[in-house]
C-alpha cells in the first residue's frame, strides 16, 4: 500500500433485504485529497460513506486504515474517532451552539478546562462564534449547518466524510459555506469524502471525481477526466453532456478520426480504426454559434449548418438544440441570444474542435 | 351541594391543622408512588429504548404487548401481583403481601408500559441519521444511547408524568396488594374508597382534593421542567 494512502477498502459489499446495493472491488482515498462521489439519486453513494465509516454492516470487504485493517470493537471505535461526519440535515442536539460543538470532545472524555478554546477556534473557523449561546434551534438552516461543520471539525479528524452536506441550503448560503469548507480544509489538510448529486459542488471542491452507478464505481479520475472523457454513456449523461452520437469509423489520420454521422462526417481526436463502431460524446459549453456565412474565421475542423429546434432557459443560459443532420446542443449566454437574434427555426451554423469530441467504442447491444 | 362544599371545607381543616393521619397518608401515598415511578422509569426507560433501537424476530408482538400493558386494568395487576406474593405463591416466602413494598411493586408493574410506551414513541421519532451522527462523533453505543434519551427528554417526562399520575390515582391494585391497613398501607386512594364505603363523604371529598392537590403540585413541577427545556 502507498504510503500517501490513508484508507483502502477491498471487496467491499452491501446487501439489504438480500438485495446487493453496493459492490466496490477496490477504493483508495489518498492523504489530504478531496473525493467526490457523484452519481444519480438511490446509486449507493451514501451507503458507500456509511461503509467507508464503518456505520454499516457489510456483507464483505475489509477496510484498511493506516496500513492497519479496521475490525469490530476496540479497533473500530478508535477508527472512528479519527474521523467525522457531516449529514445532509445539521442533526444538532438539543442544546446550544456552543454545546454542539463540544459534543464530540466531551465523548473522547476531553477535559471541559480544555476544550474551551478548540471549540471556540472551530466557531470561528465557520463564522459562527456570536452563536455560540445561541440554542441550536433558533439558528437558520445555514447556521445549523456551519455549527454542523464545526463539531465534526472540533475533534480534529483525520479524514471527514461529507453526505450531501449543502443539498439543503440556498444558493448564497451554500456558496459561502463552500468556501469556509475549503479554507478549513486545507487550513487542516483534512481528507475528505464527499457524496453529491450536484456536479458542479464536486467540480469546486475535489481532486479527483468517483461516478457511481448501481452500487458501482464506474469512473474515478481528475475532475477533467471525469468531465470530459467519460467511460460510458450513463456517466456522460449524469456529467452533463447532451450531445451523444453513434457513428463509424470512416478514417483515421495523425491520430484525428473522420466519424460518420447519419451521412456527415465529425473530426475528432482518439485511437480507432476504420470501420469501427463509436460513441461521440460533446459537451454543450463546447458548441460555438454563429450567424450563417460568419464561422468562416474558425478554426475548428467541426463547422455545421443546422436549424434552431428548441430553445430552453436553464438559469442564467439557454439550451440551444440544433438540427445539423444529426442532433447538437449548445448552451447560450443571453448577450449571444441577443445578438444572434436565435429563435427556434432560424439557421444557424455550429462549430465545435476536434479536440471538444470525446469517443468510446460503442456498446455491444 | 351542600356535601361538595362541607367536603372541601373538610379538607382545608385536614391541612390547616396537619392531620397527623391525613399527612400519614399523603406522605405513604408519595412515597410508593414516588418510588414505583422511578422504578418504571429506569426499566421503562430501558426496555422502551431498548426495543426502540433493535430489530430482532417477533418485535411487533413485543411493541403491541408494550402498547397493552399501557392500558391494562389495575385491578387485573393486582390480582396478579396477589397470586405471585400470597403466602403458597411463587414468592411467598419474602412475606411481602400487605406491605407498602408489594404497593410499590404493583404500581411500577402498572406503571412500567406506560413509560415505556411512550419512550418507544419517542426514541423511535428521532431521526435515525442521528444515530449514526452519534456515532460518527466517535460515541461508544451506550455512550449512543444515553444522548439519544437526553435528546427524547422532554416526551419522556410526559412519560413520568403519565406514569405518577396512572398509579398514584389506581386504587384496585393498592387495595388488593396494600390490604388498606390503617397507618402501615393506607393510601390517599384506598382511604377515599373506605370513608366513602363508610359514607363518610365529607372526608372522602378532602382525602379527594388532597389527592388532585398532590397530583397537579407534582405534574405542574414537571410541566414546568418540560416547558422550561423547551428550546422553541
Amino acid at each position: 500500500m502507498s504510503s500517501d494512502i490513508i484508507l483502502q477498502v477491498s471487496g467491499l459489499k452491501v446487501s439489504r433485504g438480500g438485495t446487493p446495493v453496493l459492490d466496490i472491488p477496490e477504493l483508495s482515498i489518498r492523504n489530504g485529497e478531496f473525493l467526490s462521489i457523484i452519481g444519480p439519486n438511490g446509486t449507493g453513494k451514501s451507503t458507500l460513506l456509511l461503509s467507508l465509516a464503518g456505520l454499516m454492516k457489510r456483507q464483505g470487504g475489509t477496510i484498511i486504515f493506516h496500513g492497519k485493517t479496521v475490525d469490530n470493537g476496540a479497533e473500530l471505535l478508535a477508527f472512528r474517532r479519527r474521523l467525522a461526519m457531516v449529514f445532509q440535515e445539521p442533526l444538532l442536539f438539543d442544546s446550544t451552539v456552543y454545546d454542539n460543538v463540544a459534543a464530540g470532545l466531551k465523548i473522547r472524555r476531553i477535559k471541559r478546562t480544555g476544550i474551551r478554546s478548540v471549540i471556540e477556534e472551530n466557531l470561528a473557523l465557520f463564522g459562527i462564534s456570536h452563536l455560540s449561546s445561541r440554542s441550536a434551534r433558533k439558528i437558520s438552516g445555514g447556521e445549523a449547518q456551519r455549527a454542523s461543520l464545526a463539531r465534526a471539525f472540533a475533534t480534529d479528524p483525520e479524514l471527514i466524510f461529507l453526505d450531501e452536506p449543502f443539498a439543503s441550503l440556498d444558493p448564497p448560503t451554500k456558496e459561502s459555506i463552500i468556501e469556509d469548507l475549503g479554507r478549513a480544509m486545507h487550513a487542516r489538510h483534512t481528507t475528505a469524502v464527499m457524496a453529491t448529486h450536484d456536479r458542479m459542488d464536486a467540480l469546486r471542491l475535489s481532486r479527483r471525481i468517483a461516478v457511481m452507478g448501481g452500487g458501482r464505481i464506474v469512473q474515478i479520475g481528475t475532475p477533467s477526466e471525469v468531465m470530459h472523457q467519460p467511460v460510458d454513456e450513463t456517466v456522460a449523461v449524469f456529467v452533463g453532456i447532451e450531445t451523444l452520437l453513434a457513428g463509424e469509423v470512416r478514417g483515421s489520420s495523425g491520430g484525428v478520426l473522420e466519424v460518420g454521422v447519419n451521412h456527415q462526417s465529425i473530426y475528432a481526436t482518439g485511437d480507432f480504426s476504420p470501420g469501427e463502431r463509436v460513441t461521440c460524446f460533446i459537451r454543450p459549453e463546447s458548441v460555438m454559434v454563429f450567424p450563417p456565412g460568419h464561422a468562416a474565421d474558425s478554426s475548428a475542423r467541426n463547422v455545421f449548418p443546422g436549424v434552431v429546434t428548441k430553445i430552453q432557459p436553464i438559469g442564467l443560459l439557454f439550451r440551444v438544440q440544433i438540427d445539423c443532420g444529426f442532433p447538437i446542443t449548445a448552451h447560450v449566454t443571453q448577450m449571444a441570444m441577443d445578438d444572434l437574434h436565435i429563435e427556434a427555426g432560424i439557421r444557424i451554423i455550429a462549430v465545435f474542435k476536434a479536440t471538444a469530441v470525446h469517443v468510446i467504442r460503442a456498446p455491444n447491444r | 351541594m351542600e356535601l361538595i362544599i362541607d367536603g372541601i371545607k373538610k379538607a382545608i381543616l385536614l391541612l390547616v391543622t396537619f392531620d397527623r393521619e391525613v399527612l400519614g397518608i399523603t406522605w405513604l401515598s408519595l412515597k410508593v408512588s414516588g418510588l414505583a415511578t422511578f422504578i418504571s422509569l429506569f426499566i421503562g426507560i430501558s426496555l422502551g429504548t431498548g426495543v426502540a433501537l433493535t430489530r430482532f424476530p417477533g418485535r411487533r408482538l413485543v411493541v403491541s404487548i408494550i402498547n397493552t400493558g399501557m392500558g391494562v386494568p389495575p385491578v387485573v395487576v393486582g390480582l396478579l401481583v396477589t397470586i405471585f406474593l400470597w403466602r403458597n405463591g411463587p414468592f411467598g416466602m419474602l412475606e411481602l403481601l400487605y406491605t407498602p413494598t408489594a404497593i410499590v411493586i404493583a404500581q411500577a408493574v402498572i406503571a412500567t408500559p406506560i413509560v415505556a410506551g411512550f419512550s418507544l414513541a419517542s426514541i423511535q421519532k428521532l431521526p435515525e441519521a442521528l444515530r449514526l451522527q452519534i456515532l460518527a462523533l466517535g460515541a461508544t453505543r451506550l455512550q449512543m444511547i444515553w444522548m439519544l434519551i437526553k435528546e427524547a427528554k422532554l416526551p419522556l417526562l410526559a412519560a413520568a408524568m403519565a406514569g405518577f399520575g396512572g398509579v398514584i390515582s389506581e386504587v384496585g391494585a393498592s387495595i388488593m396488594v396494600g390490604g388498606n391497613i390503617m397507618g402501615y398501607t393506607r393510601v390517599l386512594t384506598t382511604a377515599t374508597v373506605m370513608e366513602t364505603g363508610r359514607g363518610n363523604f365529607d372526608v372522602a371529598i378532602a382525602l379527594g382534593v388532597i389527592l388532585l392537590m398532590v397530583t397537579f403540585c407534582i405534574n405542574a413541577v414537571l410541566t414546568w421542567i418540560q416547558q422550561r427545556e423547551r428550546p422553541r
